[in-house]
């Protein structure tokens, strides 16, 4: 059988003999952990001022003293990389929070009161749906205004959707499932009943899709940024980093190729270690 | 819940007739379903950007530098139908896009039909030459992924869609200006030709959308692959590029139109970063400059006109569905 042949066998089952390549994880887990040590103890990391450049230093290249070189105001890029995680990062956890909190709320009410009630609300959440994300989060923006803490609330409008369908249709899994039944049979109320047993047993899929948005969450705040409708210039965020030293793409290679590179490797963190918990949760 | 034992099928005849085939009234409800929703999407637009405090003439022509007296504010508010209540706005405004009549735009008070026609041939082009690059880049990748000389590159391949989606859109558009324009000079930065000033943009577009495409190819190709009517055909005598051709590339299909939608969304989404990057007009640049104006009556344009674009994508896949696989016209009918 030839090496082409032999690969139009069914490949189903070869996973689960095979044991699962688990370094990936490993070094997902410590690249997540460094972004978080970055964004809750900058100054660790750094003795440079994210803000404050030296002239001096203006546009050089990444060099022992200054690992990712320095902007165009002679200000250390690996000190506004690191002290960016914070905004970045918190930005991404507020966008997940407003999209797990309104979506799943959205989502349980729907499929715990069914008729009515939940046919309008999903008709609500298809609307959501149709527009396309960068457009809701626009739009979004436009309302509230500019600046980080907006943007990210935008970007997690734009996950309410996702996160209303996916709860719904596990209360409503769940409702049908014996237990519960059984539970509104021996005399549970609704509450008791959506508190002790609904819920509990709806979440594990959420928080998958949770940990899932967190890396998308990161990658559209940083484009927001870049667009500029996140945090003003002075502050280091990563979107904003990039679209700063656009005007350098011919002379300072590193300026933008860096902070692009931690972006990516952060977001691919994220996702991988989202992979990992569908696995554990399913 | 008590057992039921049914006669066999064939010695039931059917009790009743559905007045209109199945088919037809699954289209019927769906396109039904498709208006109220695009219906839905405009009222909502329409609310959420009529929510800004004060109202758009206001904080467009209030500021002292334009001098303008309150008397000549109002004339505008009255102008623009600002002083009718919410209601009567979203009337006309309804009215307005059922008759091609979207508005105009408060930055620079030109027609917003105009503004669209005039930036979407450039966005079109964009757009149209991305998915079509978007397209063989998924195949090739989804075609290596599966059928690669040794594991190792299948599994290369396999982590590239993964890959790509991590990856910022508009980073990967200033890498590529950097390297291919200003490091190997392949490509003019000032006065490139329009064709090879579309190279880069393309490229760049095409990448989002190459990867979630990829994603469900290989996914396709595997589900497929493992189904009983291929070992079927190998067991026949099929090789593998028969399988390819026929069976794998039909099944692949149907999961491919499923997610048009979202392809539509990135596209929408790469459109507006893209041009961005490159400092191209379009329909991308025209709602990125509208958000950075606050210009309302353009950005509610272009979310209802996409929303609406969405859906009728959507509505022709799921109408199109049954005609491509014959299963689903079974399942319709039970």
């Amino acid at each position: 059988m030839s090496a082409v042949t032999s690969l139009l066998l069914p490949r189903r089952d070869e996973p689960a003999a095979r044991p699962k390549p688990r370094a990936t994880l490993v070094v997902s887990i410590a690249v997540l952990a460094i972004a978080l040590a970055w964004a809750f103890l900058p100054w660790l990391f750094t003795s440079q001022d994210p803000l404050a450049g030296v002239a001096a230093d203006a546009l050089q290249a990444p060099s022992a003293a200054h690992p990712f070189g320095n902007d165009a105001t002679g200000r250390d890029l690996l000190a506004r990389v690191i002290f960016g995680a914070g905004n970045s990062l918190s930005g991404a956890a507020i966008a997940v929070l407003v999209g797990l909190l309104a979506g799943t709320a959205v989502g349980v009410l729907a499929g715990s009161i069914g008729g009515l009630v939940e046919e309008g609300l999903m008709r609500v959440v298809d609307v959501l749906l149709a527009i396309p994300g960068l457009l809701l989060a626009l739009s979004v923006i436009v309302l509230l205004g500019f600046g980080v803490t907006n943007a990210a609330i935008a970007v997690g409008v734009t996950s309410i959707a996702v996160f209303a369908r996916l709860s719904r249709s596990q209360v409503v899994r769940v409702r049908r499932s014996d237990y519960v039944e059984a539970a509104f049979g021996s005399g549970g109320t609704f509450l008791a009943v959506l508190g002790r047993h609904v819920l509990p047993n709806s979440l594990g899929a959420v928080l998958a899709l949770a940990a899932l948005q967190f890396g998308s969450a990161i990658l559209q705040i940083s484009t927001l940024g870049f667009l500029g409708y996140g945090a003003p210039p002075p502050t280091p965020e990563w979107g904003l980093l990039i679209a700063e030293s656009r005007d350098y793409v011919a002379s300072a290679w590193w300026l933008t190729t860096l902070p692009g590179v931690v972006v990516a490797a952060v977001v691919l963190a994220a996702n991988r270690i989202a992979a990992a918990i569908r696995e554990a949760t399913a | 819940m008590s057992v039921v034992i049914r006669p066999a099928p064939e010695a039931a005849p059917p009790r009743w007739r559905p007045a209109a085939p199945p088919t037809a009234r699954f289209a019927l409800r769906r396109v039904g379903q498709a208006l109220l929703v695009v219906v839905a999407t405009f009222v909502l637009a329409f609310l959420l950007l009529h929510a800004l405090p004060g109202d758009a003439i206001v904080a467009r022509y209030a500021s002292p530098e334009l001098g303008l007296t309150p008397e000549q504010l109002e004339a505008l508010r009255v102008a623009y139908g600002a002083d009718q209540p919410w209601w009567v706005q979203l009337g006309l405004s309804a009215g307005g896009f059922l008759t091609g009549d979207l508005g105009t735009s408060l930055q620079s008070g030109a027609e917003v039909s105009t503004l669209i026609a005039a930036s979407l041939p450039p966005t079109l082009a964009l757009a149209g030459l991305g998915f079509a690059l978007a397209a063989v880049l998924a195949v090739g990748i989804a075609a290596a992924a599966t059928f690669a000389g040794t594991e190792w590159l299948r599994r290369a391949f396999r982590s590239l869609p993964p890959l790509f989606v991590s990856i910022p859109v508009f980073w990967i558009g200033i890498v590529l200006l950097q390297v291919v324009s200003f490091r190997l000079g392949l490509i003019p930065v000032i006065n490139a030709s329009p064709a090879e000033a579309l190279v880069l943009p393309v490229v760049t577009i095409a990448i989002p959308i190459a990867a979630p495409l990829a994603q469900v190819l290989i996914r396709a190709i595997d589900d497929t692959l493992a189904e009983p009517f291929v070992i079927v055909a190998r067991a026949r005598g099929a090789g593998p590029a028969w399988l390819l051709g026929r069976e794998v590339a039909r099944n692949a299909l149907l999961p491919t139109l499923t997610i048009a939608g979202v392809l539509f969304g990135e596209l929408i989404a790469g459109a507006v970063v893209t041009e961005t990057v490159f400092a191209r007009s379009g329909l991308g640049r025209l709602t990125a400059d509208a958000v950075a104006t606050r210009d309302i009556p353009v950005l509610q344009a272009v979310v209802v006109i996409s929303a609406v674009a969405f859906v009728v994508i959507n509505l022709a896949v799921d109408l199109l569905a049954p005609a491509i696989d014959p299963r689903l016209r079974k399942e319709v009918r039970a």
